[in-house]
């Protein structure tokens, strides 16, 4: 806008209206930055934080926590996405998500560690089992009540008591004590420079990263992905354009448990130790991710995953790493604060 | 099965009995709370364990710190509960109900992390020791009057009696509230939010106010929950303990006042009795058996009565 009522000849309107041109080139640049698909400005924030770091704390510093933090990110997005596909296509937030990771840790642990198994049938047995226990639930537990119309309040109390009763049992049969999957947690290797990557947070990071390029492939390419987009985008419109809405929904939870079971074998491994606590004290972490992505936008809660993953790693430089789940927590506040929609908004669904 | 035979000569007990009363007193005044929010307004509130913790930190802290009296720290402590129930309400309760619930249980979560990372200030996981002693002098005041009257060895007592008045004064304020204008208000919200503001009724404000309520009822559940294990510390306000509230909550049904008691006295005679039903069983799995029965409650509740033993199934409106 420039000014009205100024009269050309006096000099600070001319200082205003030079004011009002810089005005507009920042315009432009705000215009070009929010032309710029969400990915991007996202990479490129990351980058710019990362760069402010190593001005701050060193490169070295930054380049370790990065790894960390895609190590912590990869587990987190593989529960996040779970999360965000069940919210999508049930609206159902899933309390007792975090403790189906717990659930495939310790049949990972009972295979791979008590009858000796090696570790890569342990955990695809846990995946399975995990897929299975989401399905179950879904059979006995899930369907009936949304046949009754059960309302929000009953749903996610219910979800709650599942969260209670699962790691309770847990911790019921295998105790409190910390345990270990049979993981080589000393070896490391030396990226560049000093910085390093165990060897299993290695193969963590591969495998998860797989498992989410097989994600964004049967969401995006595949028959089933396409109509759980469609369920989680609008209900009634889907079932009358004539989709299995039952067979939808199993689907779902067989993705999201088998997705929960190799976040929780992963973070098993890539931690060293678990507790029957792990999943409970995570879950607030892939809200926070799933969040960041939009809720219900399985590729923004597998991106939120990954940033919330740098952000805790992030803010070992600065703070003490007890107050790393804090700040995740403190994350997932502001986002729903600041925008509830997520970083993608509504616009990643389609 | 003499595995699982039932000690009954600890049933028998007085101790009993005193301690299993004095938490499910302690959680009545704690569900109460939930009650104003969750059955009276219709808010998702799950961080109550979290404004427990601030009115028992903010007492020890103000007391041991900085030398107050407790007749001044308990409510000022009070005010800083209500005061961190506004802080996470302005910009929580604009949001819907589901993430809500998520902001809360973060905010809880995160003053469980603060509590265990303050350092001398908050005592960090060893917590607040020695800020009960005029609560001690009480003590010993009432069992000496209770000694007239030969129950002088009940030392669990005077607290019994001190929660359940506690209790009961509650009680009987938020019964009156609830027939006032005010109260009337609140359950409109419940039931339709958009008629309430149509009416030109604030309904942020109103919520507001209800969640300041319920932190300062959870600050003065905290007090209790102090006095009786004589220390502050982060485990004692876990964030999971909102949900032991919603236990003893949809038990005794949701939108009655009364009900809180009653559902928070069964849940708590069955999670203490666990621990004297004589299982082989170490300390830790005690605890996991406690917490599950929680978890089985919440579901089984949900499931079969959801109105809970004494709530009206019309009274059950929160929508998601």
């Amino acid at each position: 806008m420039s000014t009205p009522n100024a009269s050309p000849v006096d000099a600070s309107s001319e200082e205003r209206i030079l004011a009002t041109d810089r005005l507009r080139s920042g315009d432009a640049a705000l215009r070009l930055v929010a032309s710029l698909p969400t990915w991007v400005r996202l990479f490129v924030a990351a980058l710019t934080l990362a760069l402010l770091f190593a001005g701050l704390q060193g490169l070295h510093d930054v380049a370790q926590t990065t790894v960390n933090g895609l190590v912590t990110g990869t587990y987190f997005a593989l529960g996040a996405v779970g999360l965000a596909l069940v919210f999508g296509v049930l609206r159902l937030i899933n309390f007792a998500h975090g403790d189906f990771l717990t659930f495939a840790a310790y049949i990972a642990i009972l295979f791979n560690v008590t009858l000796n198994l090696p570790i890569v049938l342990a955990a695809v047995l846990a995946v399975t089992a995990t897929a299975a226990l989401a399905i179950g639930l879904e059979f006995v537990l899930w369907r009936p009540m949304r046949t009754r119309g059960a309302g929000a309040f009953q749903l996610l109390l219910i979800a709650i008591g599942l969260a209670f009763v699962i790691r309770n049992g847990i911790q019921l049969f295998a105790g409190s004590l910390p345990r270990s999957l049979h993981v080589n947690n000393t070896n490391a290797l030396n990226l560049v420079g000093h910085v390093r990557i165990g060897r299993t947070q290695l193969w963590v990071v591969l495998i998860g990263l797989v498992a989410l390029g097989l994600v964004g492939v049967l969401l995006s390419k595949t028959r089933i992905g396409k109509e759980m987009r469609a369920l989680s985008d609008n209900m009634q419109l889907a079932e009358v354009s004539g989709i299995d809405t039952r067979r939808v929904i199993l689907i779902t939870w067989i993705v999201a448990g088998a997705l929960a079971g190799l976040a929780g074998v992963l973070s098993a491994a890539a931690i060293g130790v678990v507790t029957p606590n792990l999943g409970w004290s995570l879950l607030l972490s892939l809200f926070a991710a799933s969040v960041l992505g939009g809720l219900q936008s399985a590729y923004g809660a597998l991106a939120g995953g990954i940033v919330l993953g740098l952000a805790e790693e992030w803010s070992t430089m600065f703070v003490d790493p007890s107050w790393k789940y804090a700040v995740g927590f403190a994350l997932l506040i502001v986002m729903l604060l600041v925008r509830p929609n997520g970083l993608f908004g509504k616009v990643s669904l389609r | 099965m003499s595995v699982l035979a039932f000690n009954l000569t600890a049933l028998a007990h007085a101790d009993f009995w005193l301690g299993a009363g004095i938490i499910a007193g302690v959680y009545s005044i704690f569900t109460l709370g939930l009650q104003m929010n969750v059955g009276f307004t219709g808010i998702f509130n799950f961080g109550q364990a979290g404004f427990m913790a601030i009115g028992a930190y903010a007492m020890a802290i103000l007391i041991l710190r900085f030398h107050w009296s407790p007749w001044a720290a308990l409510p000022v402590a009070t005010l800083c509960a209500m005061l961190a129930g506004l802080i996470v309400g302005i910009p929580a309760l604009r949001l819907s109900p589901d993430y809500l619930a998520m902001a809360t249980i973060a905010g809880a979560q995160i003053i469980q992390i603060v509590a265990q990372n303050g350092g001398t200030f908050t005592g960090g996981n060893n917590g607040l020791l020695g800020f009960d002693a005029e609560w001690q002098n009480i003590q010993l005041w009432m069992l000496g009057k209770l000694g007239k009257v030969g129950l002088g060895t009940q030392y669990a007592l005077p607290l019994f009696l001190v929660t359940w008045a506690t209790f009961l004064v509650l009680l009987g304020g938020l019964t009156v509230v609830q027939r006032t204008p005010w109260g009337r208000v609140l359950r409109a919200i419940r039931e339709e939010e958009d008629a309430v503001a149509a009416l030109g009724k604030n309904v942020f404000a109103y919520k507001l106010q209800s969640l300041a309520l319920a932190a300062a009822l959870g600050a003065v559940a905290g007090y209790l929950l102090s006095l009786n294990i004589s220390l502050v510390y982060p485990q004692a306000f876990s964030a999971d303990f909102t949900f032991i509230g919603f236990a003893g909550l949809v038990l005794g049904g949701v939108g009655s006042y009364a009900g809180v008691a009653l559902g928070s006295l069964l849940l708590w005679f069955v999670l203490e009795g666990v621990r004297f039903v004589e299982l082989p069983l170490a300390a830790d799995k005690v605890a996991a058996l406690q917490l599950l029965l929680v978890g089985l409650i919440l579901v089984l509740v949900m499931v079969l009565r959801p109105q809970g033993i004494l709530g009206k199934r019309e009274e059950m409106v929160i929508r998601g």
